[in-house]
């Protein structure tokens, strides 16, 4: 009887430590304080950014709606684009500073400090696929190739997610491979970019937000 | 009862546990990020160092940061095997006692 007893409890340590065990190795490798919110918030100001984009474009073509070679025009358009630009400099920084706040709201709460070498990790495995997107996209701008910038942003900003999604919740990578796959729809589509763009880092953005906010301790 | 010899005694605490948990999975970890992961004191968590590297299960290394002492952690070869070893034995154990 007694010895059943020792059995039952070690049974229970072995299996507390197993999962203690488990629990280190996650939270000591991926960085879990980033909050379903922020993802819900970047895409409300996608949304946003993309409706303010899409009335300028409007203006636009409204107001420009003779010969499509015209030297005013195309004043107009280096105009235009600085402005779309503009945009989504903006849509990008309200996202980043959102983030941080909400990020270093949670980590508080967890009790766990924000800068570590697992933010680090996860910083640097993200910013590498989306720098080189951002000066690719600049380049193709520069060459004129207007249309492919939404593809383009999509596609490395799905790649730069699946690289992180080995730092953090790993079901992020999912929101990864649909922003790529929506990207390479996108190409099919020169001229829609900014539906794409707003499905991308909009919709996308919210639906996944959504879904890890309503599991706050999402499956790793 | 071959499995119970597995069992082993060094990592008979959950703070070594811990330590060794967080180096299998890390190319090394420094003191604080240790202690902070781990919720414990210093005098704690240096002492289950110095258990765990008396039998040569980690590795310390010593670096300078500026005037600052940094001092890593990393798991060796034999703490590694050994800590397989001993996981392996706790999930024998479990599925033993279903």
């Amino acid at each position: 009887m007694q010895f059943k007893v020792l059995l039952i409890m070690t049974k229970k340590d072995y299996l507390q430590d197993i999962s203690e065990i488990k629990n280190i190795m996650n939270r000591s490798t991926r960085f879990l304080s980033l909050s379903g919110l922020t993802g819900i918030l970047a895409g409300v100001y996608a949304l946003i950014g993309a409706f303010f984009a899409q009335q300028i474009l409007k203006e636009y073509v409204n107001t420009n709606n003779r010969s499509v070679y015209n030297s005013e025009m195309g004043f107009a358009l280096d105009f235009i684009m600085m402005e779309l630009i503009g945009i989504a400099l903006i849509v990008a920084l309200l996202s980043v500073i959102t983030a941080y706040i909400l990020t270093k709201r949670k980590a508080k709460k967890e009790g766990v400090s924000i800068w570590t070498t697992t933010t680090k990790r996860l910083l640097f495995h993200f910013f590498i696929p989306l720098a080189t997107g951002g000066i690719f996209s600049l380049i193709i701008l520069n060459q004129g190739f207007y249309g492919f910038v939404a593809p383009a942003t999509l596609i490395f900003y799905g790649l730069a997610i699946v690289n992180a999604s080995n730092f953090t919740f790993s079901s992020v990578k999912y929101l990864g491979i649909a922003e790529i796959i929506l990207g390479l729809i996108a190409l099919n589509y020169i001229g829609y970019g900014l539906y794409f763009w707003a499905i991308g880092f909009g919709v996308f953005h919210i639906f996944y937000g959504t879904i890890m906010y309503f599991r706050e301790k999402p499956t790793i | 009862m071959s499995i119970i010899q597995h069992i082993n005694k060094v990592f008979n605490h959950r703070v070594r546990l811990g330590i060794m948990s967080a180096l299998m999975v890390n190319e090394s970890v420094d003191f604080n990020s240790l202690k902070n992961l781990l919720d414990i004191t210093d005098g704690n968590l240096a002492s289950h160092i110095k258990a765990l590297e008396k039998v040569a299960y980690i590795l310390i290394q010593k670096q300078f940061i500026g005037k600052k002492t940094n001092t890593k952690y990393s798991v060796t070869k034999l703490g590694k095997i050994a800590f397989k070893k001993h996981i392996n034995a706790l999930e024998k154990l479990i599925s033993q006692q279903k």
